[in-house]
């Protein structure tokens, strides 16, 4: 008797564990197959971009008129940043495929800014049309080894998802093909670094390299000490410190402090032993000294750090804590790339934060021109619905990293603040911002 | 007798005149604390300042004490309009002028202590980025680096801004949080926990310009790694577990 309903309830049990794990196996599959088909998706998409940026390239190259070159570029441009939103969704983040992802994006700068000038009065330059052919022959090697990839993964039923297990875990999967294809793309992008750098493909950004950055090396000591008085320490305990790695740009010590009420972290240039960045954290108490105060506070600290011609920029409280913006000023022209950040704390004035980096790396011996065209000439090309209330003269990096002299405008319009800065050669526009105000 | 009475109710008339007058000016001490009042400010003055601007005029705005560009421009128009020079910045002679031609009724002493949520603070935002933007990154570095010291956190929110820089990234904060296996936060799903304030200070202070990785894009904890590439990066320096490189 027992027995029989012992047996009935068990096989109840088990058909019920049974239906439950069958329903779990689906679900996970459903899941799966949706993952699979959302990669499935990027990646038939990134080819089909890379075949049409080909093939538009091309007919670049065969269109005559000038006119029609524009949209051509324009396109050209739309379907970079379309393979890049594609390889962005694709599981590549452990493989090493960055070279192609700034292959792209280069691409589409390049074009973008041709697309942008007047090419009637400003036709391609020879040195343009040789970029140009040879990207349309990169494009080509580029596309042939995804097609072929594209026909293994279709014809063998080779998964995404593999591969994103396989990466995540560390392992190799078991089928290398998408892997192996995606690396010989890399690979071959890396090959062309080097034609593209001779024609205008080449990384065009201009990194200074804290030439700024002066005075004898100082050991590792003097560094701690300089830290220590930083933060105000007599003694050596809490501290740690080390020397930056290979990848750092500039050589500097990288201090770390830790006690029960502050952390903080400091680097000190190995060059004159100079604080490049400074960061301290503690609790804030109430609020005791003003914003206004607090800029006082971080104008005495630049001025003890030795840093000349500051002025301050920019103020905004964030909880008890003061934040400036200062940018160096030279006979009047605000610079924009040598600009210093400071912390200061509401409660009791101490400095909370240093951020020098911007500085020492841009800042040099400049020798600012005479502007070309006149403040009253600049304020032409300023939109004639804004209403300027506050014009400088200022320099700023254009679109291609480099220094020029602009007159620099703050207007209003319809109750929004912006910030326009026109060439102050050619009373070109380079750049315009909306300033946002709290939420 | 007429004429002596009469001088004595105008005697009295006269100098409780005079009393009022020196009472007057005691009225005035209540306006504004005494600190200089400039852009980027918050707090109870700047309720006030915008609170005497909209009286007059000045200011169009909402009354959210901070001291945004809108309060800016209202302030320098009351400056222009009164003679004064114009700087922007509310110091005594502003402050005292702005309490003369203008009424601000304090509110009834603290009505919000007990209740501080009633009213929501307002807070500045750095330029570039909304809200939900902070929160999305703070819902990453509290994911990827709850366990990390605060500069650690930092660093992570530092990483994930200058891969946003970076060509060979996407070019929106979501586009570089949710790159499929860029972050084991988001592929394990720990993103979606709810992230404490200090994760959210973290991003501030990123944004707002602090990186202490020196510009580095990849971060990796040396124990945990899987992958062998991420070792052949050029390495920066080290914070609490991770090593950030280039």
């Amino acid at each position: 008797m027992y027995k029989t309903i012992a047996i009935s309830l068990l096989s109840i049990a088990l058909i019920g564990v049974s239906i439950w794990g069958y329903e779990e196996h689906q679900n996970k599959r459903a899941l799966f197959v949706k993952s699979e088909n959302h990669y499935q998706k990027a990646f038939h998409e990134l080819s089909d971009h890379m075949s049409s940026l080909h093939e538009t390239i091309g007919t670049t190259l065969a269109t005559s008129s000038d006119d029609q070159l524009s949209p051509q570029m324009i396109d050209i441009w739309r379907l970079t940043s379309q393979a890049q939103g594609s390889v962005g969704s694709l599981p590549l983040g452990l493989l090493p495929f960055n070279e192609t992802e700034e292959f792209l994006n280069r691409i589409g700068e390049f074009t973008y800014q041709t697309a942008a000038r007047d090419l009637e009065k400003k036709p391609l330059t020879k040195k343009e049309e040789k970029t140009l052919k040879s990207l349309f022959k990169q494009s080509k090697e580029l596309n042939q080894e995804l097609n072929d990839v594209q026909h293994t993964v279709l014809t063998e039923n080779l998964k995404w998802v593999d591969v994103d297990q396989a990466l995540a875990d560390g392992n190799e999967p078991k089928d290398n093909t998408i892997m192996d294809g995606f690396q010989t793309v890399e690979d071959k992008v890396t090959e062309y670094q080097e034609t593209n750098t001779e024609n205008s493909l080449g990384k065009d950004v201009e990194t200074h390299k804290f030439k700024n950055v002066k005075g004898k090396p100082v050991s590792e000591n003097t560094a701690l000490k300089k830290a220590q008085n930083i933060l105000q320490e007599r003694t050596e305990k809490g501290f740690e410190i080390q020397k930056s790695g290979k990848g750092s740009d500039v050589d500097a010590y990288n201090i770390t402090y830790g006690s029960k009420q502050k952390n903080a972290h400091i680097d000190i240039s190995v060059k004159g032993g100079h604080p490049l960045s400074i960061l301290i954290d503690r609790p804030i108490h109430e609020q005791k000294i003003s914003l206004n105060k607090g800029e006082e506070i971080a104008k005495q600290f630049l001025k003890n750090e030795a840093f000349k011609n500051m002025e301050v920029f920019q103020t905004a409280q964030h909880d008890n804590v003061g934040v400036y913006s200062f940018l160096y000023n030279e006979d009047g022209v605000r610079v924009y790339s040598d600009a210093v950040d400071l912390k200061v704390a509401l409660d009791n004035g101490e400095v909370l934060g240093l951020s020098a980096r911007q500085y020492y790396m841009n800042h040099h011996d400049r020798k600012i021109k005479k502007p070309k065209i006149s403040e009253k000439e600049a304020k032409k090309k300023v939109n004639e619905d804004v209403k300027i209330e506050e014009s400088h003269k200022a320099i700023i990096d254009d679109s291609k990293g480099k220094e020029v002299l602009t007159y620099e405008f703050v207007g209003t319009m319809h109750n929004n603040t912006y910030r326009i800065f026109i060439n102050a050669n050619n009373g070109k526009e380079e750049k315009l911002e909306k300033l946002t105000d709290s939420i | 007798m007429n004429f002596k009475r009469f001088l004595c109710v105008f005697i009295i008339i006269y100098g409780i005149g005079i009393g009022f007058q020196v009472t007057t000016p005691t009225h005035k001490v209540e306006a504004f604390s005494n600190q200089v009042i400039q852009h980027g400010a918050v707090g109870e003055d700047v309720i006030e300042l915008q609170t005497r601007l909209k009286h007059l005029g000045f200011f169009t705005g909402k009354v959210d004490g901070v001291f945004g560009w809108r309060t800016y421009w209202a302030l320098r128009n009351f400056q222009y309009e009164f003679g004064m020079k114009i700087d922007g910045i509310a110091g005594t002679s502003t402050k005292q002028k702005l309490s003369k031609a203008s009424k601000y009724d304090k509110p009834a002493q603290k009505p919000n202590t007990n209740n501080q949520n009633t009213t929501p603070a307002s807070t500045n935002t750095p330029a570039g980025y909304s809200e939900n933007d902070i929160k999305l990154l703070a819902n990453a570095v509290y994911g990827e680096s709850r366990g990390e010291p605060y500069i650690g956190q930092v660093a992570v929110a530092s990483v994930i801004l200058n891969r946003v820089e970076n060509p060979a990234f996407p070019n929106s904060i979501s586009g570089v949080i949710f790159e499929p296996l860029a972050f084991t936060a988001v592929a394990d799903g720990q993103i979606w926990l709810t992230p404490n304030d200090q994760a959210k200070k973290a991003v501030i202070d990123a944004i707002n310009g602090w990186d202490p990785t020196g510009e580095a894009i990849y971060y990796f904890n040396p124990e945990t790694a899987t992958s062998k590439w991420i070792w052949s990066r050029p390495q920066i320096k080290t914070i609490g577990k991770h090593i950030f490189c280039k």
